[in-house]
């Protein structure tokens, strides 16, 4: 328990203290709730979606989740540069709490940056409802372990940084644009529709929209079940790469 | 004799870390060749070679952060590969390169140690403070490690290895870019672990004076092999040399890297003539 709590702070102390990573990370969100939000609302609007800083904000608040929960898991790489992952790894400790600390870690500081840019979007106009608040925040909490646990898997099989490139546009890009963060699910031709249902981060979206305007594509349940099963399988899946890291 | 090594490590009690018939290759580099040879418990055990040896590989296997191609270890009576936790529990690490956290304080760095070793709160806080005074770092406890000059960050390092007191020590080139006196007082207190707690130490460095004036034991390996192991008199001896670094030239010499020590031994004649 110890061992889960020192590195779950440790992270939360790593991220405070880095004051440019906290400003650099909320840029993106901000610019595209800005952007998108101002430059598609009128569209949106005239396609009787509704008022699109609505629907979108929702969106940017998983999208900001996704970055942090990957970048904190793919963090193990720097750690391993640095060489403090092997002071970590020949400790009389279990590898799966040291997997579970720093991920629990990780999911903290994307849900807190998850928490920031909720914060953000309503200066940018965004009215959700309050009531089912700690349902959002639940939600939140699973997307951050979910993708925290995946960049904890990925970074356990790569050496360095130079397949960094390769997962950011091949994996972490199309999770976000194939989720529903920026345009709704319906209607999509059938290739994008399988890959969005497989995607873990549209049911994410999906939940955070109901608990937050009370809209909804699949069903809450379906959304935790199917939220609740990835993070259980990736949470296996990283644990066991985790465990068989070689210096 | 392989076996043979592994049945008198079993048998010999006294014996702390057995290793029989190592092997480990990169692609097709052999960066450890065969090597088989026993430490004794509360032994002071030195590492001897020349860069890429095989030093840093062969102390990544014994300390589970390797599978080795062949061979067998025994760590304490565990074996890394089937019970790495058991492994873990027997020994303390320094590594030769970097592995503090730098973003934290030097306390910190410290404290997460502790905790990761189950070190009680107060023995944790008494030694903390001990150490880092004996490193002269309890100063700047509270500044990040990443304002340290390399050599605070290598005395922290060193400073967190000695935290918790281990059954075995691994220190690999613990000294490296240390000024003498830090060097000296850091021996003082590994030696004084050795003696009050009987904890082995298992150390390699290039130094061959500090090797000399410390170790019971040394193994000379060079090219992942080990080419002699003895007490430093027994190795001096053997070669009839009057210094380890003599000794050191004589068995790396004849054994394996004939050619350069010859140009080497050249040199350092000329070195002598020169001085006269
Ligand atoms: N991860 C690795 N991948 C490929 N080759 C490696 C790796 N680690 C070590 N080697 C090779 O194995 C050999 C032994 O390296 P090792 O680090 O054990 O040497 P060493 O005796 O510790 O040397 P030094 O005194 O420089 O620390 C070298 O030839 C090195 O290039
Ligand atoms: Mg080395």
């Amino acid at each position: 328990m110890k061992t889960i709590y020192i590195l779950w702070i440790r992270q939360l102390k790593r991220y405070y203290r880095s004051k440019p990573r906290i400003i650099g990370s909320l840029g993106q969100p901000v610019l595209f709730l800005v952007a998108l939000g101002f430059g598609f609302g009128p569209i949106y609007q005239k396609a009787g979606g509704g008022d699109y800083i609505q629907f979108l904000a929702p969106g940017i608040i998983c999208m900001s989740i996704l970055f942090t929960s990957v970048f904190s898991g793919i963090e193990i790489i720097w750690d391993r540069q640095f060489g403090f992952l092997k002071e970590t790894l020949v400790a009389p400790v279990s590898r799966f709490h040291i997997m579970i600390g720093r991920t629990l870690g990780g999911a903290s500081v994307a849900t807190l940056q998850g928490v920031i840019v909720f914060s953000i979007s309503l200066l940018a106009g965004f009215k959700p409802y309050l009531i089912a608040l700690p349902l959002a925040l639940f939600i939140m909490v699973l997307i951050a372990v979910i993708f925290t646990a995946l960049g904890t898997a990925i970074a356990s099989l790569m050496e360095d940084m130079h397949g960094f490139q390769l997962i950011m546009n091949f994996l972490i890009m199309p999770l976000f644009f194939l989720s529903g963060a920026l345009f709704p699910l319906d209607g999509l031709p059938r290739a994008i529709e399988i890959a969005s249902r497989a995607n873990p981060l549209s049911y994410g979206v999906d939940g955070l929209r109901f608990a937050l305007i009370n809209v909804c594509h699949f069903s809450l349940a379906f959304d935790l079940t199917f939220m609740l099963l990835a993070a259980l399988i990736f949470l296996g899946l990283g644990s066991y790469l985790f465990s068989r890291i070689q210096i | 004799m392989t076996a043979s090594v592994l049945y008198i490590g079993i048998c010999n009690m006294s014996a702390i870390i057995v290793v029989d018939d190592l092997v480990k290759s990169f692609k097709e580099i052999k960066a450890v060749d065969h090597i088989s040879f026993s430490v004794n418990k509360g032994e002071i055990f030195g590492f001897l070679g020349p860069n890429g040896a095989g030093k840093s590989t062969t102390i990544k296997m014994l300390t589970t952060l390797l599978v080795p191609d062949r061979g067998k270890i025994l760590m304490n009576g565990f074996d890394p590969l089937t019970e790495p936790d058991k492994v873990r529990q027997t020994f303390g690490i320094v590594f030769q390169d970097p592995s503090i956290d730098e973003e934290l304080t030097a306390w910190e760095n410290m404290e997460l140690h502790g905790v990761l070793y189950h070190i009680p709160k107060k023995v944790r806080r008494r030694r903390i403070e001990q150490l880092l005074k004996i490193v002269e770092l309890w100063d700047r406890r509270n500044d990040p490690a990443k304002r340290f000059s390399s050599g605070m960050k290598r005395r922290l390092e060193i400073s967190r290895g000695l935290l918790h007191h281990p059954a075995i020590l691994f220190l690999d080139e613990p000294t490296l870019g240390l000024d003498p006196q830090t060097r000296n007082l850091i021996w003082g207190h590994i030696k004084q672990l050795n003696q009050t707690e009987r904890v082995t130490v298992f150390f390699t460095t290039h130094y061959m004076e500090e090797a000399e004036r410390v170790a019971g034991r040394i193994a000379i390996i060079d090219h992942g092999r080990i080419i002699a192991l003895g007490a430093p008199g027994e190795l001096k001896a053997a070669t009839n040399a009057s210094s380890l670094e003599d000794a050191f030239i004589n068995f790396t010499g004849r054994n394996i890297r004939a050619e350069e020590v010859s140009n080497l031994d050249q040199l350092r004649r000329r070195v002598r003539l020169f001085r006269r």
